[in-house]
């Protein structure tokens, strides 16, 4: 069996008394498409924000392309190719969308103490960037105030900005968050074809989004894994349906 | 190349800057000289704060920390009869440069109202050194009897000719800012400013960044120091008063945060009104006497009325950050 990108063993992070996440082992191998659901207040995000370099676990270890980077800050994980998106849009609001990505491609291309040219003026930063805004959608809305694009293009112009890094593995904190039907539909269907060229780890609620994109699927309970198979698998667990989908005829 | 209406009033406030010393010589009045030199040299001190606050998001609380340095690096070595010019100046950029590496070091790793407290701590604790060394006149401060010496190149015994170099190194500060923010460098502090989470999470560690532009800050208000210890031929701790701090701060925010012609708009904004209330002749005693009172009601208002400052009252530049 081929070495997984990411191995997360044990992972601990307590606030206070409540344990977060309480020895969580995750693998993601290359290629795949994880999705990580759970009940509210599971310790999805606080399991997200762990291997992203956010939170520093308790306890336990995370493996990256076979470097333990467990001790290593957010930025340079992020370098390593270690791409998030937040459960509530995080962006630069007063930015255009076509510098939002390009600050993403610039911190991609190592170190910016650069002082006199004009970074917008910069090719190798701008076209990078629009074709990145354009492969999400969003390239006639490139020179739009990011404040000003509606919800749902802001949740792809943060997809865009993590793609912009050329990450190895890509974080996903409930992408259709918020979004309405026909929106979510479509950010669907574009992670669909991120499907297979990207590795993917996909927290989400939606549970339509996550059987679509999900070729494996961990379940986490208070801060435990108790389940990771193919979604058929899950769906027939009868442990994760008492203590999750069973309570929700609809999935 | 079309010119945003901000860009214009900046470049016609310098133009006007520039008519200074022929006008005021034609009027035999050379008081006129003497505050608008005041204020560019305020401006160029305001403008390297406006990196940092304004840009960088930083709330420094102790920027005349380095209108100090400066000040006490040209008038040391006067006082030891050290007189080259290049040498005080070098010294006085260099020295505000290693004290901003030092206090920028301490206090980036604080944020909000915690940068605030430190970087005004460490701005009291230059001022009370200064008030308590006697050998260069404690609190009461000292005279500098020679101004900084340039042989051959420039006498700012000159009235006009120092004013020039204050105009000039304006302008240079001002270019040098624009290219700045607009480069990889600038849309980094900036970035970190908007959103400190994305950004890390792109992979930039907005720490080295902001601490190289809080030492490019804190040398160019030393530079700013150099020039108003010559331009009042006086060396004082009150040039580090935490009350200093607060006018270069509310220079900043009058003239608009953010944008590169905010901090001469700020700096002449209020010196001029200052001088107004309190000298002309034309208002009634009672304004006058309370000039400081009229002044703080002004203040209040266009802050009110005027949320993005004097500069914000006009569109900027294609990306509204000029």
């Amino acid at each position: 069996m081929t070495e997984p990108l990411l191995a997360a063993r044990g992972l601990r992070k307590s606030f206070g008394a409540v344990a977060a996440t309480d020895g969580v082992d995750l693998e993601v191998f290359e290629g795949e498409t994880h999705a990580i659901i759970g009940p509210n207040g599971a310790g999805k995000t606080t399991l997200i924000s762990q291997l992203s370099g956010r939170l520093r676990p308790d306890l336990g270890r995370i493996v990256f392309t076979g470097e333990d980077v467990t001790a290593l800050p957010e930025p340079a994980r992020a370098r390593r190719g270690l791409a998030r998106s937040f459960q509530v849009t995080s962006i630069y609001r007063e930015f255009t969308a076509l510098d939002n990505v390009a600050l993403a491609v610039q911190a991609h291309a190592g170190h910016s103490f650069r002082f006199w040219r004009d970074a917008r003026a910069e090719r190798e930063l701008r076209e990078p960037a629009l074709a990145v805004l354009e492969e999400v959608g969003l390239g006639d809305r490139a020179d739009v105030i990011a404040a000003n694009l509606a919800h749902g293009e802001q949740r792809q112009l943060e997809i865009a900005m993590a793609l912009a890094t050329r990450p190895r593995l890509l974080l996903l904190d409930e992408p259709v968050a918020g979004m309405g039907v026909e929106e979510s539909q479509r950010m669907v269907k574009f992670l669909a074809t991120l499907k297979g060229r990207m590795t993917m780890i996909l927290v989400e609620h939606d549970m339509d989004a996550v059987f679509t994109l999900a070729d494996r699927i961990s379940v986490l309970v208070y801060g435990r894994v108790i389940a990771t198979g193919r979604p058929e698998d899950i769906r027939a667990n009868p442990e994760v349906r008492a203590a999750y989908l069973g309570e929700d005829e609809a999935c | 190349m079309r010119l945003a209406p901000r860009t214009l009033a900046l470049v016609a406030l310098l133009a006007l800057l520039a008519a200074v010393p022929p006008v005021a010589a034609a009027l035999g009045q050379p008081f006129y000289l003497d505050l608008f030199r005041r204020i560019m040299i305020f401006a160029i001190a305001a403008s390297s704060l406006n990196l940092i606050l304004g840009y960088g998001g930083m709330v420094s609380f102790g920027h005349a920390a380095y209108l100090g340095v400066g000040a006490y690096a040209v008038g040391v070595l006067a006082h030891h009869g050290l007189t080259n010019g290049f040498l005080q100046w070098g010294l006085a950029v260099g020295a505000s440069a290693l004290v901003a590496l030092v206090i920028g070091a301490v206090s980036i790793r604080t944020s909000g109202i915690y940068f605030i407290m430190i970087t005004l701590a460490f701005t009291q604790m230059l001022y009370y050194l200064g008030v308590s060394v006697e050998e260069y006149g404690g609190d009461d401060g000292m005279r500098v009897k020679t101004l900084s010496q340039f042989p051959g190149l420039l006498d700012l015994a000159d009235p006009a000719a120092f004013y020039y170099l204050v105009l000039g190194l304006l302008v240079l500060v001002l270019w040098f800012t624009g290219r700045l923010v607009r480069s990889r460098f600038g849309m980094v502090i900036r970035a970190a400013k908007s959103n400190e989470a994305r950004t890390r999470a792109i992979g930039l560690s907005p720490y080295p960044y902001r601490l190289v532009a809080f030492v490019i800050a804190g040398a160019t208000c030393g530079l700013a120091g150099a020039l108003l210890v010559n331009h009042t031929a006086y060396l004082t701790p009150e040039f580090m008063n935490w009350t200093r701090s607060g006018e270069l701060m509310f220079m900043v925010i009058l003239g608009g945060t953010a944008t590169l012609a905010g901090p001469l708009f700020g700096a002449a904004a209020l010196l001029l009104l200052e001088d107004l209330l309190q000298g002309w002749s034309l208002l009634p005693q009672w304004v006058r006497d309370y000039w400081q009172l009229y002044l703080g009601v002004i203040l209040v208002l266009v802050v009110l009325f005027a949320r993005r400052g004097l500069a914000g009252l006009l569109p900027g530049g294609r990306d509204g950050d000029d």
